[in-house]
């Protein structure tokens, strides 16, 4: 009997990766438990073990492929004294139990394993405006190397910058983020922390009030709950409480929003909280010269700052002006994508759902004028209504929660700033009003989509 | 289970001058005999601080029963000793951070009387131009860090200020303050594990003033007598501190700065002190006796004991003690009628100071 090896995954959001090297050729004995191949994405390595005894069969995937999806097969299995050269069958996909495995990753409470290319609606992002002269050198990179890019360069410019947190230094950002920091600046300026949020986050404060410069990295936003009260309490309100006098240049920045099936307690927007908290600046950026640009313009404010990035965007590539004098100031919206017809405003990730709403429109003859927030709080309202007044129609798109969203905030100051322009009521589109659940049909379920946005884009325009 | 007994916490008077701690064989214990006599004028300038923050804070509590200070207010009235001695012991540069029952510390460090009591009664001319109030005033160029309003809090924002000093390389300490009762938080075990793991230059000082509220400290934490033992299982020395006497605050709080100043890492030196007044000035006082605390007042404290012993010492008479007494009259008079003409903050401050 022939059984296919199949393509593993090393994370929930993984879809592809390189398979690096094979262990055995075709013709081998294996026993269940041997190491036959290596994988690696590139953030991570991973070795493939045979899941049964038998003889390796045909190899179908040469070592050195890259982009090898995960459940492809890569190999098949004789077993039970079958010859090497026996005709293989093709059962499908995802043939349940008889697939090799990655052995299994202990990923504790944090789940640090992530990957490129996402499911979802993001495959071609549009092309970014950039705050750059049109003459400016671009390079291709993903927002994770532009996060680490940002971080690397303030650093070597001022030496008040540090970045503290979670697995940031040794094992090198538990999302890959801070690559090589450790490297170039040495511990004493990438500091790993114990586990412990709450602490850390008020030992980083402390140090912005003696006048350091920390970047803070939460693995997930979701742990920094344990940490909100020095955030808001100690790091927010102390410039006002101080009449002026005690700075708290500090930035706290990781991974937030849903990520891929890591169910409720990891899959939680908090824009809209952070957004309502006076003396923070809240940034959630989507494309990665956002990314680098505002990070940078973080980390030189004196105020505190929440950066919210996204573990789906990532891995994701786009052209980012090169050289370390850029950045993107903070509390400028973007036009993402010009248009007449509609307005559709987002932020991070859910640029991504309004960009293919956008093109999906176009093609039915509705322009619709995508704005990127970029920039929480202060919210940008005048780019906002500016393009209310041209489309006289706003959709809002968020994966967070209904209640007291971005979305509402937008549309309460659409209606008070232009309500004379609407000619149709604001429309929000959000994450389900639940939990995030972890059924791969109830996830989708819980976040928007693009058919989401494009009914509701058509629908302010009156059209079926 | 509460006991009678347990309501009756042990008096500070019981506990000995320093005892070094005898649970941290592991540890570097910090050896100690009895407290040093300071010099005369050092007593005499310890005598006048005590005394300043005494006074400060009776005028406080009484321009707050005028209406004249809002909100909460948490006197310091009864543990004098702590600040004033460590302020003694404490080194140019190094920095001190607190929560809430922080008037004291404030005077200690040096802030001028006029801007506390001016935030105390929210005027433009308080320490935070009266928007912070009684818990959140600081002062940069006295290296007072707060006032913080969260109990526990100061743990990790003190851990980090030490932080700091490390990463920037000078040789300065800071002293971190918070109340028996935030030693039960759980933000505190995390900074000492961490200012442990990373030998950072803070002294934690917990003042012990028997009361967390209106919770003793035998109701609210197990082996209540050795909290100067709680950092024992990350390798932090502790000492338990008569913190009724400055001499043996000074005593112990040089010799706890001085080994942080060396890289030994943090220390912990529990103040065994009492606090006369209530937990805030809305406090029914329903938990203890008004002998226990009569009891303490007349055989503890510490401004007696240093007044006393000043003049049996014959280093100065009971006329110029009189005179100490007098002039800081004066300068909280000056202070309150300072804070009560100064005008509130002009209304276009609201918007002022909330992001930089």
């Amino acid at each position: 009997m022939s059984i296919e090896i199949l393509m593993p995954a090393l994370s929930p959001t993984m879809e592809d990766g390189t398979l690096a090297k094979w262990h055995v050729k075709e013709g081998d004995a294996v026993k269940t438990g041997d190491v036959i191949a290596e994988i690696e994405t590139d953030k991570a390595t991973m070795e493939v073990e045979a899941i049964d005894d038998g003889t390796v069969g045909k190899i179908l995937v040469p070592e050195g492929t890259e982009h090898v999806k995960v459940n492809a097969p890569i190999a098949t299995l004789l077993t039970d004294g079958e010859a090497v050269e026996a005709p293989i069958a093709s059962p499908p996909r995802g043939d349940g139990g008889a697939t090799a495995s990655a052995p299994p990753v202990d990923l504790g409470e944090p789940e640090p394993e992530i990957e490129q290319a996402p499911a979802g609606p993001q495959k071609a992002p549009t092309e970014p405006e950039l705050e750059a002269a049109p003459a400016t050198e671009m390079v291709t990179m993903t927002v994770r190397e532009a996060l680490r890019d940002a971080m690397a360069e303030e650093m070597r410019a001022d030496d008040r910058v540090f970045v503290m947190g979670e697995e940031v230094a040794e094992y090198q950002g538990a999302y890959k983020v801070t690559q090589g920091l450790l490297q170039e600046f040495g511990p004493r300026r990438v500091v790993d922390t114990p586990i412990t949020e709450y602490g850390f986050a008020g030992v980083g404060v402390g140090a912005a009030f003696a006048g350091l410069k920390p970047v803070v990295e939460f693995m997930t936003w979701n742990f920094a709950l344990q940490a909100i009260d020095h955030i808001v309490n100690s790091a927010a309100k102390t410039l006002y409480m101080s009449g002026g006098q005690m700075h708290c240049p500090i930035v706290f920045r990781g991974p937030n929003g849903a990520a891929a099936r890591v169910a409720a307690q990891h899959s939680q927007d908090f824009s809209a909280w952070y957004a309502s908290v006076p003396g923070l600046k809240v940034i959630a950026p989507y494309t990665a010269a956002d990314a680098k640009g505002l990070l940078k313009a973080a980390i030189r404010d004196t105020s505190p700052v929440i950066f919210l990035e996204n573990e789906i965007l990532y891995g994701q590539s786009f052209e980012v002006p090169k050289g370390e004098d850029f950045i993107v100031p903070i509390g400028k919206a973007r036009v993402a994508r010009d248009g007449t017809d509609v307005t559709i405003v987002s932020y991070s990730r859910g640029l991504a759902y309004a960009l293919d709403a956008a093109k999906s429109l176009a093609e039915q003859g509705i322009e619709a004028e995508v704005i990127d927030l970029r920039t929480l709080r202060p919210l940008d309202m005048g780019t906002v209504v500016a393009s209310v007044r041209k489309t006289n129609r706003i959709v809002t798109v968020e994966e967070g929660w209904p209640i007291c969203s971005i979305g509402s905030e937008i549309s309460a100051r659409v209606a008070l700033e232009a309500f004379d322009y609407l000619d149709a009521p604001p429309v929000k589109i959000t994450g389900a009003d639940v939990p995030m659940p972890y059924a791969a049909n109830l996830e989708k379920l819980a976040l928007p989509s693009v058919d989401d946005v494009v009914a509701a884009a058509k629908s302010v325009c009156y059209r079926e | 289970m509460p006991s009678d007994e347990a309501e009756q916490p042990e008096a500070p008077a019981s506990a000995p001058s320093i005892t070094p701690s005898e649970a941290l064989a592991s540890a570097e214990v910090l050896e100690h005999g009895s407290a040093p006599p300071l010099s005369g004028p050092r007593e005499v300038e310890a005598y006048r601080l005590m005394l300043l923050i005494r006074r400060f804070e009776e005028k406080a509590g009484q321009l707050y029963g005028m209406g004249l200070i809002g909100g909460f207010c948490h006197l310091y009235i009864g543990q004098e000793a702590v600040v004033v001695g460590m302020q003694l012991a404490r080194g140019e540069g190094d920095q001190v951070i607190t929560a809430y029952r922080d008037h004291g510390h404030m005077l200690a460090c040096g802030m001028d009387p006029k801007g506390v009591m001016a935030e105390l009664t929210g005027r433009r001319h308080g320490y935070s131009k009266g928007k912070g109030g009684s818990m959140h005033m600081f002062s940069v160029a006295k290296n007072f860090y707060g006032g913080h309003g969260i109990v526990g809090a100061p743990a990790p924002l003190g851990t980090g200020l030490a932080f700091a000093n490390k990463y920037r390389g000078n040789d300065r300490v800071c002293l971190t303050y918070f109340g028996e009762g935030a030693a039960n938080q759980g933000q505190v075990y995390e900074s000492f594990n961490i200012a442990s793991l990373w030998k950072l230059p803070v002294v934690y000082v917990i003042e012990n003033n028997q009361y967390a509220m209106g919770t003793s400290v035998q109701r609210g934490s197990a082996l209540a007598e050795e909290l100067y033992h709680r950092g024992s299982v990350f390798g932090i020395p502790g000492m338990k501190v008569d913190g009724m006497d400055v001499r043996s605050v000074k005593a112990a709080g040089e010799a706890a700065i001085a080994q942080v100043r060396r890289g030994a890492g943090p220390l912990i030196l529990e103040m065994r002190t009492y606090r006369y007044r209530g937990h805030s000035m809305s406090d029914p006082a329903k938990y203890r006796s008004r002998e226990e605390v009569q009891e303490v007042r007349a055989s503890r404290d510490p401004i007696e004991l240093v007044g006393k012993r000043l003049v049996e010492a014959r280093v100065i008479d009971d006329d110029h003690l009189k005179q100490i007494d007098k002039d800081v009259r004066a300068i909280v008079n000056e202070a309150a009628e300072f804070a009560t003409s100064d005008p509130e903050p002009d209304p276009s401050e609201l918007y002022t100071d909330v992001v930089a």
